[in-house]
């Protein structure tokens, strides 16, 4: 980061400059996506017929509503993503440190520890075939 | 202890703290009060994220990638789909409330009390600079490995036992004997 920064100066550079330069750009992001719906909707000629309006559907006509219940299943998967988010977000901190003087073996079985007892979830749900695609 | 400056000229980090603060707040309770059931899961992703602002703000970057990872990414997206589950529609719908409203706002006006109050009592005028560096990836990690394995582990259990009623409520040929 040190590099792309040091003709900036001080304003832009550091912790709170780098994420100053993050939401600078987010803005722009933000501003070039609303400007060009905003610039689209005084530009174009509006004339909805209820024909218009329909949703898109393939070029079919849509057939009932635009909700429905999707099954239960789907609700493992996600939490699983859940499981896997948590477990990814813990091995950042550890991989800084495991290496490190004073941490060595302990932290490394500490870590397999934990990931053997999420193991042990995801081979419940395998053995249940709740991963089976049927 | 750092020397507290003066509270009537604010610095530029605590005048975008207090308007992520407010942008919080305010999502909040846009979460609570709308009519539509998945709009409050879209304000609950503008609280998360504002509150990731915060965390930024007092330089805790690494828990506010995880908020934005974890809340915002995971969390509101098991929202979703449990909300899919339902057969709620997808519009407005008039019998969302429960009529435990003011129940609720005494409860959530009780807990807000008990917070700021241990906030304020165990802290006063403590003042604590912002330092960058402080809340990255190593400094917790040393935390967490040195002082709080056992929290740690037993999260793996909690994940585990969530993860295994999840299995067993999903399917209807799982059964206890």
């Amino acid at each position: 980061m040190e590099p792309v920064l040091a003709g900036y100066g001080g304003e832009m550079s550091g912790y709170f400059g780098a994420y100053a330069l993050v939401a600078v750009f987010l803005a722009i992001g933000v501003a070039v996506v609303a400007g060009a719906l905003f610039v689209n909707r005084l530009l174009r000629p509006t004339r909805p017929t209820p024909e218009k309006l329909l949703t898109y559907e393939c070029g079919v006509d849509p057939v009932g509503e635009g909700w429905a219940q999707s099954q239960v299943r789907y609700y493992v998967f996600t939490y699983l993503y859940v499981v896997f988010a948590v477990d990814a977000v813990f091995l950042f901190p550890w991989a800084t440190v495991y290496a490190a003087p004073g941490f060595g073996m302990t932290t490394l079985v500490e870590m397999f520890l934990f990931l053997g007892f999420i193991a042990l979830g995801i081979v419940y749900a395998w053995r249940k075939r709740v991963l089976a695609w049927t | 202890m750092a020397e507290v400056p003066s509270y009537l000229s604010p610095t530029g980090q605590e005048i975008v703290f207090l308007l992520l603060g407010a942008v919080a707040v305010g999502a909040a309770l846009l979460v609570v009060t709308t009519r539509q059931l998945v709009h409050a899961a879209l304000w609950l992703v503008v609280c998360f994220g504002a509150l990731a602002g915060c965390y930024l703000v007092l330089t805790a970057e690494f828990v506010a990638w995880v908020q934005v990872l974890i809340y915002v990414g995971a969390v509101v997206a098991l929202l979703l789909f449990g909300l899919m589950l339902t057969r709620a529609p997808i519009g407005r719908s008039a019998d969302l409330d429960s009529g435990n409203r003011p129940v609720a706002a005494l409860v959530a006006l009780a807990t807000a009390a008990l917070l700021v109050t241990v906030v304020i009592d165990g802290f006063r005028t403590a003042y604590a600079d912002l330092t960058p560096g402080r809340g990255a990836a190593k400094e917790l990690g040393s935390s967490i490995f040195r002082n709080w394995v056992l929290p740690f582990e037993a999260l793996s259990v909690l994940l585990l036992a969530a993860l295994i009623g999840a299995i067993v409520l999903s399917r209807t040929d799982i059964r206890g004997r």
